[in-house]
């Protein structure tokens, strides 16, 4: 899967994606009103704060808000199909387009599915990606 | 800029808006620019003023040939075309151009001379946190609210097929459109799945094609000898929300559709049951039942039975996307100037399948996936 290069980052989300090589999926917390951030800044866009948000290890769990599923390959997509590229929300708030692995295809995958984080990796780094809560 | 002080005095598309593989993009430009040009009794050396939204403005400036005193190039995806026409109602009536031009051609299915779409730098937002996901096509990313706006409802996939059957009804009679056979809901669900919801006729077709418009201050219009009706303006809104699918402020209702339609109806003084016509973009089936919904035509959770029970099918009571749409008629990746030209066409009562007696036409465009949003009603009154 040539395809799935890993993402070009900058020095702002460099940590975001360093936790995902590391297995953690970390996000940014305001200081001042204690908020998530995400996509990673330096700055709060919810209380306005130029404080930089902290950056944390989250618990990694969400519940599964939508989803398609990639029946067929298009350019600029995965060289592969099928896959799943759903919408997460995370138990910290903050919400993720991302793809769902480790699910039977042939079956609907039910809304507000539990889904927990996991890593992929994309060479020097990784991606996190969601499967469902094993409970 | 009051209602009514600018007009559409030239509207055109390519001859072809389906498939021309041997065409560069600037060349749809230049094509479909004097098409309109002709349409508005002008020619080149009227322009003063420019707009496009790919590729880079320079490029049309050069090719043209064109020294244009007021230019803009607002790239938001398929909804610029109706940013840029209000722009231009500003350039306008502020003085900074007296012939604003508007063009688009896009090589969305040949890939002849094509720009690369803007926002594809590997380290833009959208590249790190959705492409990465295979989520860079459309049809992998602006369909991915879709299960929850209908599972929210209690509508379901024979909704989105609906919008399919309804749209072919006036596709059957219009020439240019490229998917013209009747079809059913059954049809419609049976076909092969792309993007699980959607089947591809739930998807739009991809195209080659341009247009253009040519607007110029109410007070003159009739100073070209012009073979056309003037199309009025009557009043616009745009909204951007979010260039990343995941930060939209509610998946299952598009902020940017009900502050841009909302500041149109506001600014254009007309209400819904004003609205003898309507466009709203359909990159994929869904967008239309959120439109119908977020512009307040009806309410939530209304959308899929409006469209059912045939109310937006030729003879119904709101005509919508009565060229086929995106779905049908044309698509070649920024599809508003296409919906731009069918309100032309209607409220000059030239389209291929014409609504009787259209006084206001409303048309909502979308950018990228429910990132952006513009809207226009036009008309055959200045007030």
């Amino acid at each position: 899967m040539s395809d799935r290069i890993p993402p070009a980052m900058t020095p702002i989300t460099a940590p975001y994606w360093d936790g995902a090589a590391a297995g953690e999926l970390r996000l940014q917390r305001c200081v001042v009103c204690t908020r998530f951030v995400f996509p990673p800044r330096t700055f709060c866009p919810h209380c306005g704060s130029a404080s930089p948000p902290r950056w944390e290890s989250t618990s990694g769990v969400g519940r599964l808000l939508s989803y398609i599923i990639a029946r067929v390959p298009v350019p600029g997509g995965y060289d592969e199909a099928p896959y799943v590229v759903a919408l997460v929300e995370l138990q910290e708030g903050p919400r993720l387009l991302t793809n769902i692995i480790d699910v039977d295809l042939d079956k609907p995958l039910p809304l507000d599915m539990p889904v927990t984080v996991s890593f992929e990796p994309r060479g020097p780094t990784g991606v996190p990606v969601f499967r469902p809560t094993v409970s | 800029v009051r209602p009514g002080s600018v007009a559409i005095v030239g509207a055109a598309e390519t001859e072809s808006v389906n498939e021309a593989p041997h065409v560069p993009e600037i060349e749809l430009h230049a094509q479909a620019a004097l098409r309109a040009l002709a349409d508005a009794g002008m020619t080149l050396a009227d322009v003063d003023g420019y707009a496009n939204a790919t590729p880079h403005p320079l490029e049309l400036v050069t090719h043209l040939g064109i020294r244009p005193r007021w230019i803009d190039s607002t790239r938001v995806g398929g909804c610029s075309f109706m940013v840029l026409v209000r722009h231009a109602a500003l350039a306008l009536s502020a003085g900074w151009c007296d012939v604003a031009m508007i063009t688009h051609g896009e090589s969305g299915r040949s890939g002849c001379g094509r720009s690369p779409y803007p926002r594809q730098e590997p380290t833009s937002l959208w590249s790190q946190f959705e492409v990465t996901y295979g989520a860079g096509p459309m049809v992998f990313n602006l369909t991915v609210p879709a299960r929850r706006f209908l599972a929210d409802r209690g509508m379901g996939s024979e909704d989105l097929a609906a919008v399919v059957v309804a749209q072919r009804e006036w596709a059957a009679d219009v020439p240019q459109a490229v998917r013209r056979e009747r079809t059913t809901v059954d049809e419609v669900l049976a076909a092969p799945m792309v993007a699980d919801p959607f089947t591809r006729p739930m998807c739009c077709v991809r195209t080659d094609g341009g247009g253009a418009l040519v607007m110029v201050r109410t007070e003159n219009v009739g100073d070209w000898d012009s073979p056309s009706a003037p199309v009025y303006l009557l009043g616009s809104g745009e909204a951007a929300e979010s260039g990343l699918m995941s930060q939209m402020d509610d998946i299952s209702t598009f902020g940017g559709f009900r502050r841009s339609s909302s500041e149109a109806f506001r600014s254009a003084g007309v209400g819904h049951e004003d609205v003898d016509h309507l466009m709203i973009y359909d990159a994929f089936a869904h967008v239309p039942l959120y439109g119908l919904e977020d512009l307040g035509f009806v309410g939530r959770g209304e959308s899929g039975a409006f469209v059912t029970d045939g109310h937006t099918r030729p003879g119904g009571a709101l005509p919508l996307n009565t060229n086929g749409g995106g779905l049908c008629y044309t698509h070649t990746g920024m599809y508003g100037m296409f919906a731009i030209q069918e309100s032309v066409r209607q409220v000059r009562g030239e389209a291929a399948v014409p609504v009787p007696g259209v006084e206001v036409s409303f048309v909502q465009g979308l950018g990228y996936a429910f990132g952006a949003a513009a809207a226009l009603v036009l008309s055959v009154r200045a007030s």
